[in-house]
């Protein structure tokens, strides 16, 4: 996302919310204490991510597909009010008869770029998959070389190598100094660095571990869940991976371990990860039950954010108000954010379709939304004056 | 030849549920359609050329897999919306 450093001192916040039948949006001021639900946005539909342009903060870019129907990107320029589909949704290119090609599943991840290119959007899909916009999100693009380079197809693996729904192109970064500096991560496939505006891209994935038994010297084993620059600090990324939580301070390559540091009985796996929008040291994983068969709930039915706000040295659980037992939440990838304010805001969205809330940076929970589908993203926007 | 539209693609036709198109096979039909109604063949057919994954196309009564399969001015072509999970 467009970084922002300075925090919002009026204005309302929304949350866009894409779940499995439809999105929604919940509205409230810069108090944050009463919430507006909208009624469902094209019901039904299954709506990967939901994005409000920073940069305009009119336009919204929508990931969405059904049960039947390929993928599309719908798209507002009002903030909502009205929809168009987009001319050329993101689509690999065709490949000459009697060769196997591949077929965008649904788009995954939507990132507008920064400031210094307006209009400018990337998007990853599932397989994995980079393009890109020029003109607002109406058509795509395959951007760079990765979608067809025989190197990235192997490590992108095969479908058995992905996440359950399909493997999938997510956490597309742009460096708010250098549009030509972008991320990406892969699950599978690792975390990809360009600093040439995509004519190259490069493995980052020195210091991260891969699953037991399985050799981590091989991109196609790095399963990243979610990555995070600091918008404070854009040398600085946060990742949530499948094997821990890591922290890098560019220029070096290597991601450190910070999540050895998290209680042993809860663990370093989960799908989130939450930079502060100001203060480098600060940044928040939900975590999950990754022992066993993998289970994916809040360990011991016990929901609770982490904060670190030393870099990842110590962590401290968040859980007030959250309930004391028996809640086994599974919180995605895209399904945690926050806000600009001061005190900044937290929005967990859980698969049993409840958004819950932090106005105080996570030391208190509220349950601002139930009975929603099951919550696949959720992004905070500061909108208006 | 008329193209019948299941009703999860009839916000591409306006809700009509029949669409009269000139077309010597299933490709040209589609292509068609797509004319007139923009965005509504990417919907159901990849951009390899292959039918998506829980659409069904029928030429009357028989089921067909191909784009290249030759039509007639009185054929009927069924899109069909496959069972897919709740």
């Amino acid at each position: 996302m467009p970084s922002s450093t300075n925090a919002t001192t009026s204005g309302t916040v929304t949350l866009f919310i894409g779940t499995r039948k439809g999105a929604f949006t919940l509205k409230s001021d810069r108090t944050r204490r009463t919430w507006k639900l909208s009624a469902p946005i094209y019901l039904g539909h299954i709506i990967h991510h939901m994005v409000c342009d920073p940069r305009d903060k009119r336009t919204i870019l929508m990931a969405a597909s059904t049960g039947h129907l390929g993928p599309t990107i719908f798209r507002s320029t009002d903030g909502g009010k009205s929809w168009k589909e987009s001319s050329s949704p993101p689509a690999f290119r065709k490949r000459p008869e009697g060769e196997k090609g591949r077929s965008v599943g649904h788009v995954f991840w939507l990132t507008p770029c920064q400031t210094n290119e307006p209009g400018s959007w990337y998007a990853g899909t599932s397989p994995q998959g980079l393009f890109r916009s020029d003109d607002g999100g109406i058509t795509w693009r395959p951007f760079s070389y990765v979608n067809e380079d025989p190197q990235y197809i192997e490590w992108m693996g095969s479908v058995q190598d992905g996440t359950p729904d399909g493997p999938k192109l997510h956490s597309i970064i742009v460096d708010p100094r250098d549009p030509k500096h972008v991320y990406f991560g892969m699950s599978g496939g690792g975390i990809h660095e360009s600093t040439d505006g995509g004519t190259t891209f490069a493995p980052l994935i020195k210091g991260m571990e891969t699953v037991e038994g399985f050799d981590a010297g091989v991109v196609t084993y790095h399963d990243p869940h979610c990555i995070r620059l600091c918008p404070s600090n854009p040398d600085r990324l946060y990742q949530q991976n499948h094997c821990g939580i890591y922290r890098i301070d560019r220029p070096s390559n290597e991601w450190v371990r910070i999540g050895k540091a998290m209680p042993k009985k809860v663990g370093d796996i989960g799908f989130p990860m939450v930079v502060h929008p100001r203060d480098a040291n600060t940044a928040w994983v939900f975590p999950m039950d990754g022992t066993t068969v993998w289970p994916r709930v809040s360990p011991d039915g016990k929901p609770a954010a982490y904060v670190t706000r030393n870099g990842g040295t110590s962590w401290s659980r968040q859980d007030k108000g959250f309930p004391r037992s028996q809640a086994w939440w599974t919180v995605k990838r895209q399904a945690m954010t926050n806000d600009v304010f001061n005190p900044v805001g937290l929005y967990v969205g859980t698969t049993q379709g409840e958004i819950w809330a932090s106005r105080n940076e996570g030391a208190t929970w509220t349950c601002i939304a139930r009975h929603l589908p099951e919550i696949y993203s959720v992004e905070a926007a500061a909108l208006g004056r | 030849m008329r193209i019948h539209i299941p009703s999860a693609l009839r916000s591409y036709t306006a809700q009509q549920s029949e669409v009269e198109v000139r077309a010597t096979t299933l490709a040209d039909a589609l292509a068609a359609l797509d004319q007139r109604f923009p965005g509504i063949r990417f919907r159901i057919i990849t951009e390899q050329d292959t039918i998506r994954p829980h659409i069904r196309i029928f030429i009357n009564d028989r089921q067909t897999f191909h784009l290249t399969e030759p039509l007639h001015d009185d054929d009927q072509a069924y899109i069909v919306c496959a069972l897919s999970g709740g």
